[in-house]
């Protein structure tokens, strides 16, 4: 095992931990659909890593080849230095996927108890109800769930195994406020004692409040990668309308200004931070008008993080 | 991927022999668990043959014969036939199907799970139901039908309907790899009833037509049933070692075919 750890420091790590699941210059078809083109994308241990990105985005293909459950059309999929598929790492990995069924009929115990059968060292059944909060639910048939109790059930049988490594694919999916806070709550709780995690999401607001880093997938490419905050200040922009008599040329001058459009008789400025850029405007025009400010929606943030990827390059990290 | 690569990167996870049992009791356990606590699988599965045994060996015709074997003595083998062929199909080609589809088989293969621990446990379900329909019968037959046998005789019976489970099983998991979730209970369905009516499950196979007499002798369950017919001095004369061999080939075929679709199903994954 430690012969296979090593393997991985080839694998460039800017300082942190080893990298534990690597795709390099994966892609993935599904007959002519292109699922992921040539990713690129590492996560090292003890850091939680959230791909987020729309629906489609190639989240869950890209969580699958990490589990071994597809293979790459080019590319090397590693997990711990070797193939995913090796049946050593299974035991290291826990894993909660979108299931369409899970057997009804038997208790949320009886689940628990065989997944953990399946591992050398599972944690105490008791450990894992807490855990996933399930401690009042495990006489439940898994029928008779709710969807987030449905949801903490499938994320006991990811850690019930006491995995170092754990995959999330979408694990909020389809909850609602409440039970979406609850699962975070627990999935902070793992984080804390160390393991390493790859969620994924498609709500930014959930990859800030748990991941340590970000990368914004979309199309089947990365098109960023950073810090919740970094990454945060390119998506989660604001749109500024307003009616000015300042010229176009002049306000793209403006520092911080990504975007600026003529909308009718009035101008939209798409920047990262509204203050910096309501100053310098009010400053600049005193007879401006008809003020709005704006968060632009997440599907534009993805738009303009594609487009800034085409412009520039690459990522901002 | 280089198989050279595979071979390396791909050692067997070591569990103790003590551990791997576990893991096979519990998978076995808990598929039992879930059937038996699905009533749409309990219903028709046991229900069924029980009931058709009790309406027409015991309510019906209580004190007639075929050949010279009393309809109660009969009808056991048949309908054993019958119940343990739907328990097989519809525990291992449902199950099989529905997982596959609607994404639990894929938690299952991300786990380290024994992939041979599932099927196992799928096949051991079968033939734990299948004993459940014949001592069924049997007490029935015994209480209300005035059957009797040595104790010997009924373990013979008992012996050759559950070891029947295994062919049925095998075709359950073909059937589970070409079917989806839903198509899955109606092609059964659309196989199963036509194929035990031929075979002479529900009819004895003396009183169907010539054609259907030739056709039986390539169906699996004409196989089986006459193999347990035999046991109650029913069957008709053709030789113990040809259905023994037929059911054989069958379950090797089904095997096959089965294999087919686990290597497609892998090899989606190389798609």
């Amino acid at each position: 095992m430690t012969a296979t750890l090593e393997q991985t420091r080839n694998t460039e790590s800017a300082g942190a931990g080893l990298v534990v699941a690597s795709l390099e210059r994966v892609s993935k078809n599904y007959g002519d659909v292109r699922a992921l083109h040539s990713v690129d994308f590492g996560v090292r241990a003890g850091e939680v890593v959230a791909l987020l990105g729309p629906n489609g985005a190639g989240k869950t293909t890209a969580v699958k080849l990490l589990l071994g459950l597809l293979q790459p059309n080019s590319g090397k999929v590693r997990v711990f230095g070797g193939d995913p598929t090796n049946p050593e790492n299974r035991m290291r990995t826990g894993a909660m996927l979108q299931v369409g069924r899970v057997p009804e009929t038997l208790r949320v115990r009886e689940h628990i108890d065989l997944f953990s059968s399946y591992y050398e060292k599972p944690m105490a059944l008791a450990e894992v109800l807490a855990a996933a909060g399930l401690e009042k639910l495990s006489e439940r048939k898994f029928g008779e769930l709710s969807g987030g109790q449905k949801q903490r059930v499938l994320f006991a049988l990811a850690i019930c195994g006491d995995p170092d490594l754990l995959f999330l694919d979408e694990p909020t999916a389809g909850l609602d406020v409440e039970a979406r806070r609850m699962l975070w709550d627990e999935i902070r709780q793992l984080v804390s004692r160390g393991k390493t995690v790859l969620l994924t999401t498609h709500y930014l607001q959930e990859a800030d409040a748990l991941a340590d880093r970000v990368a914004v997938i979309n199309k089947g490419e990365i098109v960023a990668e950073g810090s919740p905050a970094e990454i945060k200040a390119q998506t989660a922009g604001k749109r500024i309308r307003c009616i000015t008599s300042l010229s176009l040329h002049a306000l793209r001058q403006i520092p911080g200004v990504t975007e600026v459009k003529e909308d009718r008789e009035a101008i939209e400025i798409h920047t990262g931070e509204a203050e910096p850029v309501l100053r310098e405007l009010l400053a600049l025009d005193a007879s401006l008008s008809g003020l709005e400010v704006t968060s632009a929606g997440l599907e534009e943030a993805f738009l303009a993080l594609t487009q800034d990827s085409s412009k520039n390059g690459n990522h901002a990290s | 991927m280089s198989t050279a690569t595979m071979a390396l990167s791909n050692p067997r996870i070591v569990r103790s022999p003590r551990h791997t049992a576990t893991i096979y009791l519990k998978e076995a356990k808990y598929e039992f668990l879930k059937y038996l606590r699905l009533r749409m699988y309990t219903v028709s599965v046991l229900t069924f043959p029980i009931m058709f045994y009790v309406l027409f060996g015991l309510v019906l015709n209580q004190n007639q014969t075929i050949g010279a074997t009393r309809v109660a003595a009969y009808l056991i083998p048949s309908y054993g036939t019958f119940g343990v062929i739907a328990a097989s199909l519809f525990g291992t080609a449902a199950g099989l199907a529905s997982d596959r589809g609607l994404g639990w088989l894929e938690v299952k293969r991300a786990s380290p799970m024994p992939p041979f621990a599932y099927f196992a446990a799928k096949v051991a379900t079968s033939m734990v139901f299948s004993t459940v329909i014949v001592l069924a019968l049997f007490t029935l037959g015994i209480a209300f039908g005035g059957v009797r046998m040595p104790i010997g005789s009924f373990a013979r019976l008992l012996g050759i309907l559950v070891a029947g489970s295994l062919p049925f099983s095998a075709m359950g998991l073909a059937l589970g790899y070409f079917t989806g979730p839903n198509s899955a209970p109606p092609t059964i369905n659309l196989i199963y009833l036509p194929m035990s009516f031929c075979s002479g499950l529900w009819v004895p196979i003396m009183f169907l037509p010539k054609v259907l007499q030739k056709i039986a002798l390539v169906l699996p369950p004409y196989h089986l049933s006459q193999l347990a017919l035999g046991v109650v001095g029913a069957g008709t004369r053709e030789s113990v070692v040809g259905h023994w061999e037929a059911l054989a080939a069958f379950t090797m075929i089904c095997l096959g075919v089965a294999r087919i679709g686990f290597q497609r199903d892998q090899e989606k994954m190389y798609g």
